[in-house]
């Protein structure tokens, strides 16, 4: 599929102090950018598969065929079959309904807890904002993964312990560049006013800076549901995620990874091909917000 | 210049010292103590009252700290409860291996992000940028497990050019080169994929940018050939960035290496803190946070420090 190129940022300076609900030049430079497009389609057809999927394709996903294991796909099963022989089309729809809601989870905490995080750190200055800081350089040279994995095998992984887990370490970076817009925005001369006016710090928090600093929360959000969603595949690959019977991604790739030297391409290929999808998805649309929302963002996601 | 270089090596102190802290609480918030890991869960009480004794686990917790800290400054990370190695052995034996993979990927990842971003700068918006930008969205949406996956598939398993990766001699004396070189070929080749759709998405807009500056037209006006105006007047401004992405990427490049050393089943430093973790072998665990933590506050420190070194426009304070 070709893929339009990055566009280029809007030209122009900061956009000036709106509220969210009056951003629509942002929105509609937004929607007339052909990678929105595919992005939007490539999650919204992932989603409608997922879970949408199963109320059309009614195989179970659950029920093992000791007699009809490893077969490739067929007018039966349309993706073949696993090594318990069941149906891997049915797998792939319901292991894609945890992974994506996981994903979304994990990645709307992380923004969460950064975004917070990030306009304290920036509001508060001083010897306050001196520390936090101090705090995200120390967590951002812990290898990050192997913490993951060392949690994961204490207690017993769970979707929300997963959730929880990865949006402790992942907000990091969301807070760094929310923390440097609240370092431009509040020297500007409406939050002075607000300040003037008697508005304390919660307030101008969250009524006049957190709508400005909306933007780069969504560009940072999108990317973050995408790392959630590959971490969460990876961690079930590795053993350490969501734990069986129920199908994701990751676990099934794990699964058919040990079958590869028996040619089983349907199980190794289709599972991978999805994570891909959702990712592109994700990245196109992020690309295309930071493009719309942020001309002076850019690879926000080192 | 010094005062800069002072302090910036003054600054990474501290946020080492966070990251021991850190390492240390995480383990001694595992539930259990050591000893009936060690000694067995029937352990009498007096055996484990000598074992607390003998290894300081009844003080309080920063002097334990503080002991641990001056063992680690001397080199003793520890031993592993259930290898019968210390852990520094261990790990003597593992960095090496992944630093051969991630080093010799780092090395070629850059080459080709570079000359990849600068030939779709060169070419921007032409067909050819648009297949190589597909491209890097492409392989920067994989999963590293599952590149991996497919790397064995057909290199492996369809046309048997490598073989699907694991050690080129298991604890044998040394191999020639390129039996070496053709076991780790596959791990390096998925590693370099990865790397370089990042790097040369971002190559590609730093040289974009460069293009259009004015120099650059003075510089072909007076006629450079197409060649120094892009390697001697383009590349020198854009190339810098990128000497830091290497000290960022470094806890990214491990994560991506344990991936890669579980699907391949390479026995470095991912394969080792794996498990360690599944076994719950802590002192292990501990020291490869650590190592990775050091590895990375080292890593920035040197690019930052590179960094005012070659570029002359930067102020440092």
């Amino acid at each position: 599929m070709a893929v339009a190129p990055v566009p280029e940022p809007i030209a122009g300076g900061p956009s000036a102090p709106t509220a969210p609900y009056r951003l629509s030049r942002e929105w509609r430079s937004f929607w007339s950018n052909p990678l929105a497009i595919a992005g939007v389609s490539m999650l919204g057809f992932l989603v409608l598969f997922s879970f949408v999927g199963p109320m059309i394709y009614h195989t179970s996903p659950e029920t093992p065929n000791l007699l009809d294991t490893f077969a490739a796909p067929t007018a039966g099963h349309l993706l073949g079959t696993d090594a318990l022989g069941r149906d891997e089309l049915a797998r792939l729809m319901l292991g894609g309904q945890l992974s994506l809601e996981v994903g979304f989870a994990a990645g709307f905490l992380t923004v969460v807890l950064g975004t917070l995080y990030g306009l304290i750190s920036g509001l508060a200055g001083g010897w306050l904002d001196a520390i936090l800081m101090r705090i995200v350089d120390i967590l951002f040279a812990l290898p990050g993964l192997y913490i993951l994995l060392l949690v994961d095998s204490i207690f017993s992984p769970s979707a929300l312990l997963l959730v929880a887990v990865i949006s402790l370490l992942g907000w990091l970076g969301t807070a760094r560049l929310v923390r440097a817009e609240v370092l431009t925005l509040k020297r500007r001369e409406f939050v002075q006013a607000a300040r003037s006016l008697g508005s304390g710090n919660w307030r101008i928090m969250l009524r006049h800076l957190l709508p400005n600093v909306m933007g780069v929360v969504m560009v940072t959000a999108t990317f973050a549901v995408g790392t959630a969603i590959l971490t969460v595949a990876g961690l079930s690959f590795l053993g350490l995620g969501l734990p069986p019977p129920t199908p994701n991604w990751g676990g099934m790739l794990s699964d058919g990874s040990n079958y590869i030297f028996q040619n089983a391409w349907w199980l190794i290929y289709p599972p991978g091909l999805a994570i891909v999808a959702v990712e592109l998805g994700v990245n196109f649309i992020g690309d295309a917000l930071r493009a719309a929302f942020d001309p002076r963002l850019r690879e926000g996601r080192a | 210049m010094l005062k800069y270089v002072l302090s910036r090596l003054l600054q990474a102190i501290p946020t080492m010292i966070g990251v021991t802290m850190i390492s240390f609480l995480i383990i001694h918030l595992v539930p259990g103590s050591p000893v009936y890991t060690m000694l067995g869960p029937k352990a009498s009480k007096h055996l484990v009252a000598l074992f607390n004794a003998e290894y300081g686990l009844n003080l309080p917790l920063p002097i334990q700290y503080v002991r641990w800290l001056g063992q680690v400054l001397q080199g003793n990370l520890g031993i592993s409860y259930f290898q019968n190695q210390t852990v520094a052995q261990l790990i003597s034996v593992a960095l090496p291996r992944t630093l051969a993979i991630i080093g010799i990927g780092v090395v070629v990842a850059h080459i080709i992000s570079i000359a990849m971003g600068t030939y779709q700068a060169w070419r921007v918006n032409k067909w050819d940028d648009h297949a190589l930008t597909s491209f890097s969205y492409f392989f920067y949406s994989m999963p590293t497990f599952w590149l991996g996956l497919v790397m064995i598939m057909i290199f492996s398993f369809y046309l048997s050019w490598f073989p699907p990766g694991g050690l080129a001699n298991p604890g044998q004396p040394p191999v020639g080169f390129t039996v070496w070189i053709s076991h780790i070929a596959l791990p390096i080749i998925t590693l370099v994929l990865l790397i370089v759709a990042g790097w040369g998405r971002y190559m590609r807009t730093a040289m974009t940018e460069t293009l259009v500056q004015d120099y650059i037209r003075t510089a072909r006006a007076k006629g450079l050939s197409e060649w120094v105006v892009l390697f001697k007047h383009g590349l020198r401004n854009s190339v810098l960035p990128l000497i830091t992405f290497v000290g960022f990427s470094i806890p990214g490049l491990f994560a991506g290496n344990l991936f890669i050393e579980e699907v391949f089943n390479y026995p470095g430093m991912g394969l080792l803190t794996y498990n360690a973790v599944i076994n719950h072998d802590y002192p292990i665990v501990l020291a490869t946070v650590l190592i990775v933590g050091a590895l990375t506050v080292a890593g920035n420190l040197i690019a930052d420090l590179l960094y005012a070194f070659v570029d002359p426009r930067v102020q440092y304070t």
